[in-house]
């Protein structure tokens, strides 16, 4: 295994050496030359810099936390780990091709090498949409949603995947599959983008229901199943060691959620403070649906209720905080509180798959249900354009199904495909034994809580 | 010597640390601990999964007393610790057989 890493880093070193040094000399005369004519504007400066932090902060400390908090204590680490090194190689990839392959090229389906080292990437305020995206703002703004999007399928293997297989599937879904549905989506010529005439089927998704939710959610149906259940599940107990983590987590989520969204304006604009408002409203009326569906069925409403409820809402909107206004986000976000809140509940009991954090159960329930809901409510008072179902445009609910279809799919084959290849090659799961171990100790020899 | 080892619960400390020390009984080591008796656990729900938890957290005192002390012991504890429902907890006094003060040296009934 060592020899292993060791070539590659020599490989990837070479590859910097002979690619990496001329880009960069490249890059400085572009610098000068373009910032001479382009007029930075610095409100949108800062409030995409903001923004970019923002969803950085959601991984780790927001999921870190939220999710660090639902395992058993001896997985603690584990978890804060594969978010804290995702920050760190999602990046990398992000900056040697991940930008490239997402947003390079003119091709519907697929990004190019254009980007590669971020060639041709420089500090520029171009930020609206419909103009070149090639600010570098936009770049690592973008970067940070390629972070969080495979950060969230660890939910649902957490305790028992391998850190090193972890690794090496975060990176080829990142590239095989993150890639391409972001192209398909957000990039000037996608098939599915909005904003282009061409498209074949212009989908909306403001800031990523199809693009993070659907496309993490569906692949981590596939992980829950493929991977398998925790040992004892069903037997033991397997109770959140700490709520109170949970819940720091979720609140830091909310928050930054203001950036993922508000942020995918592009721009500090009206359409940024439409999404801020329609956001918070659907994590509001999340919180009150599920901790309300909770006090009707089983009498008490719960924290972890509640704090599920938040994220439900915050997905549902993500796709639709460019469309719709903050009164539809109180219905998506009621709605999504609900269908997840039976999605984590009674649909995964039925099936008895073990998605342990239920990443499928918020995320592809969720981001589903807000991909549908905004071809319904879409208004040409926030769109200024487009409209959807109730507003007499029942086409684009078609756009609508094809692009939930097309990401699922992608996710879902796209997953099963690396994990056989990896589970023949590197093996998913950690022994039985590191398992009962648990994640802390024999993955990275260390302990998430020590008494001294 | 004895030792008086008492199963009380949580909310309960305070009220028989004071009772104890009315008494004159000063001195005491008190633990977090889990376990159960005839109260047995309660049902916890997470997103729909529900454990069944057995061990209920309590809390463990322990006193070390003279053997003229016991008694008092033993009543202000009962008397501060009852609530008459099952879970209150117990009482278990053990004979002790040296007690040293780690600063002084001094041993035996001196130094509880």
């Amino acid at each position: 295994m060592k020899k292993i890493f060791l070539r590659g880093a020599i490989a990837f070193a070479t590859v910097l050496l002979m690619t990496g040094i001329p880009v960069l000399a490249d890059d400085a005369e572009t610098i000068e030359e373009v910032t001479e004519v382009v007029t930075i504007d610095s409100g949108n400066v800062a409030w995409m810099l903001t923004s970019s932090a923002l969803v950085l902060m959601m991984t780790a400390p927001g999921l870190a936390l939220f999710y660090g908090g639902l395992v058993r204590k001896k997985n603690i680490l584990g978890v804060m780990m594969q978010c804290v090194f995702l920050m760190g190689m999602m990046s990398v990839i992000w900056a040697i091709c991940g930008y490239s392959l997402a947003f390079g090229g003119t091709n519907p389906y697929f990004g190019n090498f254009d980007h590669l080292f971020l060639k041709g990437i420089i500090p520029s305020a171009e930020l609206s949409m419909e103009a070149s995206v090639d600010g570098m703002i936009f770049t690592v703004f973008q970067g940070m949603f390629f972070i969080i999007t495979p950060a969230l399928i660890c939910g649902a293997f957490a305790e028992r995947m391998k850190f090193s297989t972890m690794c090496v599937y975060s990176a080829l879904w990142g590239v095989l599959i993150y890639c391409p549905i972001a192209h398909w989506v957000w990039a000037d010529s996608g098939w599915l983008c909005e904003w282009n005439e061409a498209a074949l089927f212009p989908a909306l998704d403001f800031a990523g229901g199809t693009v993070v939710h659907i496309s993490s959610g569906c692949s981590a149906l596939v992980c829950a199943i493929l991977v398998g259940k925790r040992l004892g599940f069903g037997q033991e107990p397997m109770p959140p060691h700490n709520l109170t983590y949970t819940t720091i987590g979720a609140a830091l989520l909310w928050v930054g959620w203001f950036g993922f969204n508000a942020g995918s304006a592009l721009a500090a604009n009206a359409f940024a403070v439409n999404a801020f408002v329609a956001t918070h409203m659907a994590a509001a009326a999340g919180v009150v649906a599920w901790a309300g569906a909770e006090w009707v069925k089983r009498g008490k409403p719960s924290i972890l209720g509640a704090c599920s409820g938040a994220v439900a809402g915050l997905v549902c909107i993500t796709p639709a905080a460019g469309a719709v206004n903050p009164i539809h986000g109180l219905i998506l976000g009621f709605i999504a509180g609900i269908g997840c809140f039976f999605a984590c509940t009674t649909l995964k009991n039925h099936f008895g798959y073990d998605d342990s954090l239920d990443a499928f159960g918020v995320h592809g329930v969720g981001g589903t249900i807000g991909a549908l809901l905004v071809g319904v409510f879409a208004t040409v008072h926030i769109t200024g354009g487009r409209v959807g179902l109730l507003e007499g445009n029942p086409g684009q609910m078609v756009n609508q199904v094809v692009s939930i279809a097309a990401s699922a799919a992608l996710g879902i084959i796209g997953s099963f495909i690396l994990l056989k290849i990896l589970d023949a090659t590197m093996g998913l799961r950690v022994s039985q034994d590191e398992e009962r171990q648990g994640l802390d100790l024999s993955q990275h020899d260390e302990e998430g809580y020590i008494f001294l | 010597m004895q030792k008086i080892e008492a199963i009380i619960r949580h909310y309960k400390l305070e009220d028989v640390k004071a009772a104890l020390t009315d008494k004159g009984i000063i001195g005491m080591t008190v633990s977090e601990v889990r376990g159960f008796g005839r109260q047995r656990g309660h049902k916890e729900q997470y997103r729909g999964a529900e454990y069944t938890v057995d061990f209920l957290p309590k809390i463990r005192l322990e006193i070390v007393l003279n053997d003229d002390q016991v008694p008092t012991a033993i009543e202000a504890i009962t008397e501060s610790a009852k609530t008459g429902r099952v879970g209150d907890g117990k009482i278990f006094v053990s004979p002790i057989d040296e007690v040293i003060r780690i600063r002084t040296g001094e041993a035996g009934g001196e130094a509880i």
